[in-house]
């Protein structure tokens, strides 16, 4: 029997319901089947199929039997016995994914063969399914687990059995879903660059619109500030013509009034005029020290440019200021680079720059106070020299305004163009100043000068 | 010691009297041009020993007249009064021959020690 596969036992029954001939695992040959409604169904319709039963071997089993005529006009009946794993190799050979799920039911919902999910073979089919005579159709179920299910129902027409395919409808959907997500996976990529581009892109817009608007504000400023000096500069050397020679007769006047008083005998208040010529003659002098600074500070117009040692011009100028620094007992310490690379610049000009703001460190600083001068090579183009003092530093609105011609904080004591002057050389001769200030903590200010000088 | 002979050459009248008291006072003898022209007419008659000569003036330059004073005497010391322009037009002054110069308003003691200087130059 094995070549026939599935079969389990055959056997030939006459009209009378004997069996005549069996080929089979049991002792069947000459039982009477009259009796059973499958053989009298055969009788009457030609053929017959059973619904799965467990038989005798306990494995599901179908019958089959079919009426034969003989041409003397007897007729023999059929009969056989397949074993239903034959159907599950073939639901097996549709090669069903892990979602579906593949099986027949009789038309009573009776399990015909097992199935993946809602039991085995002659269990019954948990879910409702339509009864009658129809095409193949399908529905949306919602089966016992609780998942949406797309059933396909496809009733044989001679035979009880209605084929049921059974998909989950996520499974089902899923190339869709798949392709969907991957849709908006890369819709919502796309959004998301856009955004990210569109705010760069933006920012960096805004960015340089800012900086093209602070560019332009200081270069505004500077130019500004540049006009400041140099019509500070005409005005300067005005008014210094126009005062310097009624005040040279003022000082001749006065003194000559000193020499006949110093000439004279004595006489009633001599000492008095005496003092108070000599308070004109100062006065004389202070407007003198004036006029000479603005002088020079019109002067500064025009540079004489020599490759010199940074080091040893700020060490000549602080030969200026050793003898109050050491009278006041204040502490200068400095740090310069050895070999700091010689620069191209004005020498007289230069020791103006630092001699100005070595006086300010100086009028900072209390007694006893510090102040630091370093040296060092920036880069490739650049040297820089600081010079910091632990002195009474100055508020932010001084810091703004201290490279403006006539500012001051000290009063009558200053004509309030040294820093502007200072400023205004480092500039021209193609250098910075940084300030750095706190109050109460001192004030650094740093001056970065060109190596060499363009053009 | 006969006084030391010194020209004063300003515009400024009230300045160059008053200087040239100051001066006779400390024994100089002190000959006063207000302007270049005058200050030259001395060369012809009564020649200084030093000529105190300011740089801003009408007419001739005082640039010019010490070119011409050189001219004339080149061994003249001349000491120059600067207004404005201050060292530059100084250092000028003394590229055509000036002894030295003075920035206005003066130190009468400076001027002296100057003045004195500038005599003993010649030899």
């Amino acid at each position: 029997m094995d070549e026939y596969c599935c079969l389990v036992d055959l056997g030939l029954i006459n009209k009378k319901g004997i069996q005549l001939s069996y080929v089979g695992p049991y002792e069947f040959l000459g039982k009477n089947y009259s009796k059973q409604s499958w053989f009298q169904e055969v009788v009457v319709k030609g053929n017959y199929i059973s619904d799965v039963f467990m038989g005798y071997r306990q494995f599901p089993h179908v019958a089959i039997a079919v009426l034969r005529r003989t041409e003397e006009g007897r007729y023999l009946i059929l009969r056989a016995t397949i074993d239903t794993s034959k159907f599950d190799n073939i639901i097996a050979s549709m090669q069903l994914d892990q979602e579906s799920d593949a099986f027949l039911i009789n038309r009573e919902g009776i399990l015909q063969t097992p199935s993946r999910f809602y039991g085995k073979t002659l269990d019954k089919y948990p879910m409702s399914f339509p009864r009658g005579n129809y095409g193949p159709i399908v529905v949306e179920e919602v089966d016992p687990q609780n998942r949406k299910m797309l059933v396909a129902y496809a009733p044989f027409t001679k035979i009880n059995y209605i084929m049921v395919l059974t998909k989950q409808r996520s499974a089902l959907l899923k190339p869709w879903y798949t392709l969907r997500s991957k849709m908006l996976f890369i819709f919502a990529i796309s959004v998301v660059t856009i955004i990210l581009v569109v705010f760069k892109l933006t920012d960096t817009v805004v960015k340089r619109v800012k900086e093209a608007d602070e560019k332009r504000e200081l270069a505004y400023r500077e130019v500004q500030h540049t006009h400041k000096l140099s019509s500070i500069g005409r005005l300067a050397a005005g008014v210094a013509h126009e005062v310097n020679n009624p005040l040279a007769i003022i000082n001749e006047k006065a003194g000559l009034v000193k020499d006949l008083i110093e000439h004279t005998p004595k006489f009633e208040k001599k000492e008095k005029y005496l003092e108070l010529v000599e308070s004109v003659l100062q006065s004389v002098n202070r407007c003198k020290t004036i006029t000479h600074r603005l002088l020079g500070f019109a002067k500064r117009m025009e540079v004489e440019f020599e490759n010199l040692d940074l080091n040893d011009l700020i060490k000549e100028v602080l030969g200026f200021l050793e003898k109050e620094a050491l009278y006041r007992n204040i502490d200068i310490s400095m740090h310069m680079e050895n070999d700091l690379p010689w620069i191209d610049s004005d020498r007289s000009q230069l020791q103006q720059v630092f001699l100005n703001i070595l006086t300010n460190a100086l009028a900072a600083v209390e007694d006893e106070g510090r102040i630091t001068i370093s040296t060092w090579g920036k880069d490739q183009e650049t040297v820089v020299a600081s010079i910091q003092d632990n002195g009474s530093g100055m508020s932010e609105e001084t810091r703004r305004h201290i490279f403006e011609p006539f500012f001051t904080t000290k009063k009558e004591k200053g004509t309030g163009l040294g820093l502007s002057i200072t400023y205004g050389i480092v500039k021209k001769l193609g250098g910075d100043i940084d300030i750095k200030t706190k109050v109460g903590e001192g004030t650094t200010f740093t001056i970065f000068l060109p190596k060499k000088q363009k053009g | 010691m006969d006084p030391l002979k010194v020209l004063l050459v300003d515009d400024e009248k009230e300045f160059v009297t008053t200087l040239a008291e100051r001066l006779e006072l400390r024994g100089f003898q002190v000959l006063i041009a207000t302007d270049g022209e005058e200050a030259l007419r001395f060369f012809d008659t009564d020649l200084p020993q030093v000529v105190v000569l300011d740089l801003m003036m009408p007419g001739l330059s005082g640039m010019e007249v010490l070119k011409r004073m050189k001219a004339i005497d080149f061994k003249i010391p001349v000491i120059l009064l600067t207004g404005h322009g201050a060292t530059k037009d100084g250092i000028r002054g003394m590229q055509l021959g000036a002894f030295d110069y003075l920035m206005k308003p003066i130190d009468i003691n400076e001027l002296i020690s100057k003045l004195d200087d500038a005599v003993k130059s010649v030899p």
